[in-house]
């Protein structure tokens, strides 16, 4: 039962990758690919009826992992303390930076806003893609099953390891440009003129850098953590991922070449959704690996008692099912293209 | 300070601060949904007043939502031993509040706000009750979780200490639940009425919007008298009962109950003083409380001093405290709410200007009384953290020191006051607009995007 657990939970955090991430994308790239404030408003309104609701496949996330794996999430939450509460001052910033730049029309109060938007979100993509860095990596864990990671120690993937190092700083980095480039396809599938032209543009260049370090971050992977190749030799199914990957990113450039936006857009969300299978089947059987591999948080461990498991599946299906229906219906009643002609000011 | 003080400070803070924005949104959503509700049935001033109070509904849900999301953090970051024994039962209704209530509000808030016209009248009424569900269950599934706490059912210990879930059901039909749940949310039906009100009774005595502003004060006024009844009885009496019960050593700490007596009386005022074991300048309604209790003015209340002192409370007179803040406020709140009321149906209630101002400035009193309600629960619960189950001290993250603590709870004061400086100033501005203002919050309005 845990390994189904471990499954759903995955699927969730990679949806959430895959939707707040686009928003957190459009946030990065804010700044360059709008210029004048009617750009602003047109880039904030391609998002605000989602972001709010993208964000709660976090909270959601978080229940579930809460409630499967209370093990995974006192240990990780509490080892984690640090970056975790700097994650919820960005998210504080974030939400505000959207919905509180359209309440006054004053150039200073917006200014500050769409910085803070910007600046919160690509702070943010760097937070969750070292998060995801330290466990593919495995964390400190001690005989007595904790562990407290500072900020960051001596960068080196050693015993004692901080949430910075190379190597989750390398993760970090190409967890920004997946997403910036993510970010840009939304733009570019859902906005018009000179936005959607910068977004495409910005598009082009960034998928090259997330080729290149995708396959660098994959190499690093390997040698960070031999559990990977161990886990897809014994699961050699996995293999299916990285085909979806690699379909993902080289779909991601073809669509968007031959003007193909919302495919392109999607192939970019199969892009994401690899990686994260991957990253899963990566560390399975462990949800939390320990840089001693004997100390790491198995899924089995880690798991409530099997009733509970059983129980809860009765009330999670209907209520994601409720919870997809009423995502069908926004993504489905939102406009196709938010328009740089319609200012909506009443 | 040591650390686990410094947890239940980081908690209590968050929580707090939280609930007065979670107060007001339940509270709001209701009034929202009854408004719309008369709008369809032709009233258009209550469809301007839904539009206005959706504005404020807007920037409340936001302050909510960003304050709301350290909670569910917080239980693994700081409370850790906690969360590893019980998350098999309180992950469960936590994970239902974001599958059944988050999802459903974030959907349909964004409607609520900007699709009045693309949605038509009927699609809008449809929304405001989604929201209104939305909230309402985010409330039940919060209270069920904390009447767990109170008093634990359906579960079962494991050979290695975690507590397992053995009935889903019994979480919901838990006794402590549908009290403590009807309680809460008539609390938070009265900060609406009385945020409502205020507004309205603003308004009127500026001679602005009068109109609007008299339909914002004869519904609130109705719905906040009702709420101010509930609150006491029934909700607020089978809750002190179920403290009786369950919690007796709390009850007699919240009452300022020292010794055992025949034909207890009821303290109005009197400040406990726990070295000494009495009260100080207490006044008091002679055999009240025993009446209250037992129906029979002779009851025997067992007090403070017969219990083991390792079962007290840990901060008895903050305890009392809150229970007379809140018990203290509740009473005023029913007796301006039949004035009021009075009032309204003589028709004079926009000319009595004292009673106007009064209406004004009792703005705060419900989030205090609020407030001071939860943390008679909680500080009544002490030192449990699950009531006869876990002890407070055994759950906070050991590992996580007492220095880091400290930080994050500064980081958090701060960034507060921010919050709160920026509510308070985007609120004085929809106020200052006025309901028939309709500049602001609309630029997302999808209504006028070419959907083709």
């Amino acid at each position: 039962m845990e390994t189904v657990w471990f499954w759903l939970l995955a699927w969730m955090l990679g949806t959430y990758v895959v939707l707040d991430g686009f928003d957190f994308g459009v946030g990065i790239l804010h700044l360059f690919v709008a210029k004048s404030e009617a750009e602003r408003k047109q880039v904030i309104r391609s998002i605000g009826p989602v972001w709010d609701g993208n964000e709660v496949w976090l909270v959601a996330a978080g229940g579930t992992m809460f409630f499967a794996f209370p093990k995974l999430f006192a240990v990780g939450f509490s080892g984690f303390y640090l970056a975790l509460m700097i994650i919820l001052w960005l998210l504080i910033f974030r939400a505000f930076g959207i919905e509180l730049r359209h309440q006054l029309e004053d150039p200073i109060w917006t200014q500050f806003w769409d910085v803070a938007f910007a600046a919160a979100s690509l702070l943010l993509a760097v937070c969750l893609g070292a998060a995801l860095g330290n466990l593919v990596r495995g964390v400190p864990l001690k005989e007595d099953g904790t562990f407290f990671e500072p900020l960051w120690t001596d960068f080196r993937v050693g015993q004692q390891t901080g949430i910075l190092d190379w190597y989750t700083v390398l993760v970090a980095l190409t967890a920004v440009l997946a997403l910036a480039h993510h970010g840009a396809l939304w733009l570019n599938a859902r906005t018009d003129e000179a936005v959607a032209e910068r977004a495409n543009r910005l598009a082009g260049r960034l998928w090259l850098l997330v080729v290149m370090f995708s396959i660098i971050t994959t190499l690093a992977t390997v040698v960070v953590q031999p559990n990977v190749t161990e886990s897809l030799s014994a699961r050699p199914w996995g293999v299916v991922f990285v085909g979806v990957a690699v379909a993902g990113l080289i779909g991601a450039y073809v669509f968007r070449r031959r003007g193909r936006e919302l495919q392109a857009f999607l192939a970019s969300a199969g892009y994401l959704y690899g990686m994260v299978a991957l990253a899963a089947i990566g560390i399975y059987p462990y949800v939390l690996p320990g840089r001693d591999p004997a100390l790491g948080l198995t899924a089995q461990a880690a798991a409530a008692a099997e009733t509970g498991l059983v129980m809860a599946m009765y009330w999670w299906i209907p209520g994601m099912l409720l919870a997809c229906g009423y995502f069908v219906y926004l993504y489905w009643t939102m406009p196709a293209k938010f328009s740089i002609h319609d200012t909506a000011e009443h | 300070m040591e650390a686990l003080t410094l947890h239940r400070f980081h908690f209590a803070f968050t929580i707090t601060y939280h609930y007065i924005f979670a107060q007001l949104t339940m509270g709001l959503a209701l009034l929202i949904f009854v408004l719309k509700t008369m709008a369809l049935r032709g009233d258009p001033v209550a469809n301007q007043a839904v539009r206005f109070w959706a504005k404020i509904l807007g920037v409340t849900f936001v302050m909510g939502v960003v304050t709301g999301i350290p909670m569910e953090f917080q239980f693994g970051t700081n409370w850790s031993r906690f969360s590893e024994a019980a998350g098999g039962v309180i992950g469960q209704t936590l994970a239902m509040e974001g599958v059944f209530a988050f999802f459903l509000e974030s959907s349909f808030l964004y409607l609520l706000l900007y699709g009045e016209r693309r949605l038509g009248q009927r699609g809008h009424w449809v929304v405001a009750l989604l929201v209104f569900i939305g909230t309402w269950l985010s409330g039940f599934f919060i209270v069920c979780t904390n009447a767990w706490m109170q008093h634990p059912v359906g579960y079962e210990i494991a050979p290695d200490g975690t507590i397992t879930l053995a009935s889903l059901s019994a979480l919901f039909t838990n006794p402590w639940a549908i009290p403590q749940y009807l309680h809460t949310m008539v609390g938070s039906v009265i900060t609406g009425s009385f945020m409502m009100a205020a507004i309205g009774a603003f308004y009127v005595l500026r001679g602005e919007h009068v109109a609007t502003a008299r339909r914002f004060m004869s519904l609130a006024v109705v719905v906040g008298l009702i709420a101010s009844v509930l609150a006491a009885m029934p909700t607020g009496d089978i809750q002190a009962g179920l403290i009786y019960k369950h919690q007796p050593v709390t009850f007699a700490a919240m009452e300022g109950h020292f010794h055992t007596e025949d034909g207890a009386g009821l303290v109005l005022i009197g400040q406990p003083n726990v070295p000494e074991m009495r009260l100080d300048n207490p006044i008091v309604l002679p055999r009240v409380l025993s009446f209250l209790t037992h129906q029979r003015w002779d009851a025997t209340i067992v007090g403070l001093s017969d219990y083991d002192r390792h079962l007290w409370p840990d901060n008895i007179e903050l305890l009392y405290y809150s229970y007379h803040v809140m018990a203290g406020l509740g009473t005023f709140f029913i007796g301006i709410m039949m004035l009021s009321a009075f009032y309204l149906w003589r028709r004079t209630l926009h000319e009595r200007r004292w009673l106007l101002w009064i209406l004004m400035l009792a703005l705060p009193f419900p989030f205090i009384a609020n407030t001071a309600g939860w943390m008679t629960a909680e500080l009544g619960r002490q030192p449990w953290l699950i009531y006869g189950l876990m002890r407070t001290a055994d759950g906070h993250s050991t590992q996580v020191s007492a220095g880091n603590v400290l930080f994050t709870l500064l980081g958090f004061m701060g960034l507060y006051v921010m919050l709160s400086a920026l509510y308070f100033f985007l609120m004085t501005r929809i106020i200052a607009q006025g309901p028939e203002s309709d500049s602001t919050g609309h630029q997302f309005e999808i209504s006028a995007v070419p959907t083709q």
